[in-house]
């Protein structure tokens, strides 16, 4: 499939907002679905649907197939080396969720660290300050250099023998940035250290390979990757989780249940408590098969292309502050401030024009301090955007700024 | 394109109170309130500062950062609810309210036109995502009243 077909797949692009065509730049915050992903729900609910691991009836069978079949789609995907490490989840919120409250409260104690930056997405942030306040553990922050992105030196330097855990995003959700994760998994591994990786704005976009980056954990979820909202996926070495507490009790994720104590399934099992996201799984296997038709590297190459385009465009615009690193070394978004309009009112003239963009905080409100601003606009593509979508938005832009200058 | 309809939301007596805000500053008097509110899903803050005496609220400062909407309602309100009785602010806030749903107001209950400038805000009604924008500044009102209270 060449990309100008790619476009054609996804009919709620097809439609038309307050009298303009839809131009939709906000695939950062959830990307939209091709036909093969809302058929594969449907399918799945009109023919299939069924409770899972349980029923000896055929459609039973059939949900449990369509299930994991769905996890070993995601095991090949990322190249996990077996099903047991790739766990279901509800997104990547969840996921860091799991990692924290069950192998951070088992591993952590008072005095150890756990390394971050100051681009991580509030979800990458919480769930470690929370297991930190519980065990005495200390957060540690590298620094942030003025374009958006960190240095190995600083990780060397910050990674010691106290360290437990690095968490890290793999592409910073406002800057673009698309941090060293190999090099870093190598460093904190040399202190003994995991690494958790957010790989929410990564894996939809570029060929992720765990093993080779050599990650502990790694995070993503479907919504953002041309899946459906509600299920995600946290990966985890095997060794790891196998030592790991659930967290979530109940059925399906249980081995014997006695009056008094439990045991839980194998693995991935026992993190899969309650009858799971089964649709969910549905549609993000078709979701990856999509993905894999267009092939993740030219998917990959063809965002580069727009981004590039973008900043360029953009650039020649007055008064225009783009954040983050160079076109060369960025993944798909920009994030910006138009001088004399507030994001906010830009977010709402773009609308007026069919133009969706988001403007706020981005769930990322320690790296807005960083940025010293209080909200910024962002323009994020994926595999159906094209150089059109960029020239909508940049005579948006010019509109917005004249119509903001005129009512000052 | 063009941008018609965005002229009921950024009426020109709204741009007016985003470029020269009324109120816009703090209250030197060491009997005055302060209330500090943010719209958490944008960043937006307000740092209202009032002094109530006898019910009646005898001024009203803010600071704060945000979009035009949420600067421009914070000076409008400051300015309508100033030499107000405590109880009238509140009913303007609930008007407010009801303004911003979108709902219609019974003129013969209530005069509109003592909102002043506050009326320039009815179109917000229609930017269903704009609406937290505008009620901010009431917001941190009703909190301060109460807090005084």
């Amino acid at each position: 499939m060449n990309m100008a077909e790619v476009r054609k797949q996804f009919p709620i692009l097809e439609q038309e907002v307050n009298g303009h065509p839809l131009v939709y730049l906000d695939s950062a915050a959830t990307s939209q679905k091709p036909q093969v992903v809302i058929d594969a729900i449907n399918d799945y609910y009109e023919r299939n649907n069924s409770n899972v691991h349980r029923g000896v009836h055929t459609l039973g069978s059939r949900a449990t197939e369509d299930y994991e079949g769905a996890r070993d789609k995601v095991r090949e995907f990322i190249n996990a080396s077996s099903i047991k490490e790739v766990v279901f989840v509800r997104g990547t919120t969840t996921a860091i969720n799991l990692v924290a409250s069950s192998y951070g409260r088992q591993n952590l104690s008072e005095g150890d660290e756990i390394v971050l930056t100051k681009m991580e997405h509030h979800s990458n942030i919480i769930p470690w300050q929370q297991v930190a306040k519980e065990t005495g553990a200390k957060l540690k922050y590298l620094p942030l250099y003025e374009d958006g992105t960190i240095s190995l030196d600083d990780v060397r330097e910050a990674v010691t023998d106290r360290t437990k855990i690095v968490a890290v995003t793999h592409v910073s959700n406002v800057l673009g940035t698309i941090n060293p994760i190999k090099e870093m998994a190598k460093i904190a591994h040399e202190h003994g250290a995991v690494i958790a990786v957010d790989g929410a704005q990564s894996v939809p976009h570029m060929k992720v390979d765990v093993q080779d980056l050599d990650v502990d954990f790694y995070a993503f979820s479907g919504h953002k990757m041309i899946g459906p909202t509600g299920i995600g996926v946290l990966y985890g070495k095997q060794s790891l989780l196998e030592n790991m507490e659930p967290v979530e009790f109940g059925g399906e994720m249980i081995d014997f249940v006695h009056l008094y104590e439990s045991t839980w399934k194998e693995l991935p099992w026992k993190f899969e408590g309650g009858t799971p996201i089964i649709a969910g799984a549905v549609g993000l296997a078709a979701a990856i098969d999509f993905l894999n038709d267009v092939g993740l590297d030219e998917i990959e190459k063809h965002e580069h292309d727009v981004v590039q385009y973008a900043m360029e465009k953009m650039n020649e615009i007055d008064g225009m502050t783009i954040y983050g690193p160079d076109a060369q070394e960025r993944a798909g978004l920009v994030t910006f401030n138009l001088a004399g309009v507030h994001p906010h009112d830009l977010a709402t003239a773009l609308d007026s024009l069919g133009i969706a963009v988001r403007a706020g905080h981005h769930c990322a409100q320690p790296l807005m301090r960083e940025l010293e601003v209080a909200a910024t606009a962002r323009a994020s593509f994926y595999l159906y955007n094209d150089k059109k979508d960029v020239d909508h938005l940049v005579e948006g832009l010019k509109k917005a700024k004249e119509y903001f200058g005129d009512v000052f | 394109m063009s941008f018609n309809n965005l002229d009921t939301l950024y009426r020109q007596v709204i741009m007016d109170h985003y470029k020269n805000p009324r109120n816009r500053g703090t209250i030197e008097d060491e009997g005055s309130i302060t209330v500090e509110m943010n719209n958490p899903t944008c960043g937006d803050r307000i740092d209202l500062q009032m002094k109530v005496e006898d019910g009646i609220v005898q001024d009203a400062k803010f600071e704060g950062e945000g979009c035009s909407i949420s600067m421009a309602s914070a000076s409008m309100m400051t300015q309508t609810v100033t030499g107000k009785p405590v109880e009238d602010a509140l009913k303007m806030s609930e008007i407010f309210s009801e303004m911003m749903l979108g709902k219609d107001i019974d003129e013969k209950e209530f005069n509109l036109d003592d909102m002043g400038d506050v009326q320039a805000l009815q179109g917000v009604a229609k930017f269903p995502a704009r609406i937290k924008c505008a009620t901010l500044a009431w917001k941190a009102m009703e909190k301060g009243v109460d807090e005084e209270q």
